[in-house]
């Protein structure tokens, strides 16, 4: 019977030790949804304003900019993270539900062609990184390189990343179906960083010592080059929220555009912080 | 018996009946709702367009649905894995059952089957990490990601498959068979090649498909090192889109119940129809064995 009691004890420590960890009041809990390029700076920048503001909880999760978008037109989320802009049949299936999604950039972010760390090529044009994923560029020694085939490494045609791609650099080109399709970011930096014949293309915050980031057109891939549009492939990341922003909702979004707070955790997630106003 | 216990046992027979019906009616349940979602696809596409075309394409301005290549590239790793995994795993099962020693049998058997029981992530992991930059390096290869990896990192897999449920058919095998077999002069390995294996054969055609129907319906590895281009493979160390992994790339990002959703459930159908193939030809293979045994 002792033994009983004592189990029983325990169980009664078990339950009560998530209650007590509750603070007093009831958390709001604020749900956000959505791209996994701004997902980094959300997860850093939430815990800093969970510590901050102990009555709302953030619950924070990844998917892509299309689920984001289409878990805020469902009420799902009330933020939706996003790498690129909504689309209008997003916005007009949001509207038909009674959501009216509201755009508020937050950091900008610039997209890397990267290639191996022994690859000598240092310079492409816009137009040859087209040909070389449109396949009409085949080999290194055509863009002056060692001789030898472009393994070209792409994002799968849903991601946003690759969208931006698409849009900045293929514009009418199709990706060439023998490219190979990775699945994230991090998995197309560790895919480049193996392989001398690659090439690829990264968010900013992916840069790593492993691998080499090419110019374009002469261009350096910088903060400063991005923020002032001279580097020809940047765009803004954003978040989209149903109606103007309020409430907890609000005091996030403030949190995350302030300068002193969220734009610091922007350049911490190695992505541009938004020029000051 | 007493009528209460007897009434007792009517009501746990129906409880337990009710217990295998629902399991049923989940199965018919996600049959339904894979066919409701898949079917509206071809609405818009011809179904032959839709099998027999070379170009995916799900997000172009003007999209392209032709899952030929992921039809292909599903084809021709199962068929990689299942000619490493077969061998190995029919040969295993032998060892197992006609030569180890009872000590080494007791070393293997759980190593086997534990190897069962790594979870697929982590093999696709050892795969893209440890596997591909080496075979790169060693045969001087475009990339590392492709063909080859995968089916050798489903071959991984499919063997504790096809060398658990082969080496049961071996030892159904009654010991009467093999000792009239060395009775009458034969070796013991014209024992095994004449006696054992043909007695066991359709067990062991059994492991192979079903080793065959878990490589073709494989997602995690496939996803992680296959490399992903939706092209038709010409060689062993082309990159390739099998159709598990195509499905988990994109469906996060289709728009619920668009083209490209309905397109990526009516690949679930394909690859439904292609693994119920594999079990159905199991099954009859094993019928068979039980017709020839009596």
């Amino acid at each position: 019977m002792k033994r009983l009691y004592f189990l029983y004890a325990l169980l009664g420590c078990l339950l009560a030790a998530p209650l007590s960890a509750l603070p007093a009041a009831a958390a709001e809990e604020v749900i956000i949804s959505g791209s996994t390029t701004v997902l980094p700076v959300m997860q850093k920048a939430g815990e800093a304003f969970m510590a901050a503001n102990p009555g709302i909880f953030l619950a924070i999760s990844g998917g892509g900019s299309g689920s984001g978008i289409k878990a805020l037109n469902e009420g799902l989320c009330q933020i939706a993270m996003s790498s690129r802009d909504i689309k209008s049949s997003e916005a007009d299936e949001g509207k038909a539900k009674g959501v009216n999604a509201v755009r508020t950039p937050i950091a900008v972010d610039a997209l890397l062609p990267v290639v191996h760390k022994d690859n000598p090529v240092k310079n492409l044009s816009m137009d040859q990184l087209r040909d070389i994923y449109a396949g009409k560029i085949s080999n290194w020694k055509d863009v002056g390189g060692k001789d030898g085939n472009i393994v070209v490494i792409s994002r799968d045609s849903s991601s946003g990343t690759y969208e931006t791609w698409n849009e900045l650099i293929m514009r009418k080109e199709k990706v060439a179906a023998s490219a190979l399709l990775q699945a994230s970011n991090g998995a197309v930096a560790q895919a480049v960083s193996k392989n001398p014949r690659a090439i690829g293309y990264i968010g900013f915050g992916y840069m790593n010592d492993s691998l080499k980031k090419i110019n374009v057109d002469g261009v350096e891939a910088t903060a400063l080059t991005a923020l002032s549009k001279t580097w020809p492939i940047a765009r803004e990341l954003y978040v989209f929220t149903n109606g103007a922003p309020s409430g907890a909702v609000k005091r996030l979004i403030d949190y995350l555009l302030d300068p002193q707070k969220g734009q610091k955790n922007v350049a911490e997630a190695g992505f541009i912080p938004l020029p000051k106003k | 018996m007493t009528p209460g216990s007897a009434r007792k046992e009517q009501i746990i027979r129906l409880m337990l009946a009710g217990v295998a019906g629902c399991s049923l009616l989940f199965l018919a349940l996600i049959m339904v709702f894979l066919f409701m979602e898949g079917l509206p696809v071809f609405r818009q596409l011809p179904v032959t367009d839709f099998l027999f075309g070379m170009e995916w394409r799900p997000t172009a301005e003007y999209p392209e649905f032709g899952i030929f290549p992921l039809i292909a590239g599903s084809a021709a790793v199962t068929l990689v894995a299942s000619s490493l995994a077969i061998p190995l795993g029919v040969m295993t099962a032998v060892w197992l059952t006609e030569i180890a020693p009872s000590t080494l049998r007791r070393i293997f058997k759980p190593v086997i089957e534990l190897l069962a029981a790594l979870p697929s992530v982590v093999v696709g992991f050892f795969g893209m990490a440890v596997v591909a930059p080496r075979t790169q390096t060693f045969f001087d290869l475009d990339t590392g990601l492709n063909l080859f990896n995968a089916g050798l990192m489903l071959a991984f897999m499919s063997v504790p498959t096809i060398c658990s449920v082969a080496e049961d058919a071996l030892h159904s095998v009654p010991v009467s068979l093999r000792e009239a077999s060395l009775a009458l002069g034969a070796t013991r390995w014209e024992t095994i090649i004449r006696v054992v294996i043909p007695a066991a054969f359709s067990g062991i055609g059994t492991a192979c498909m079903l080793g065959m129907s878990r490589s073709i319906g494989e997602t995690m590895v496939v996803l992680m090192v296959a490399g992903g281009a939706g092209i038709i493979p010409s060689s062993l160390f082309d990159p390739i889109r099998p159709m598990p992994a195509a499905i988990a790339a994109e469906i996060a990002e289709a728009p619920f119940r668009g083209e490209h959703y309905h397109a990526l459930f009516a690949i679930g159908m394909v690859l439904f129809l292609f693994t119920l193939a594999f079990n159905l030809v199991a099954r009859r293979i094993t019928e068979k064995n039980r017709l020839t045994l009596n």
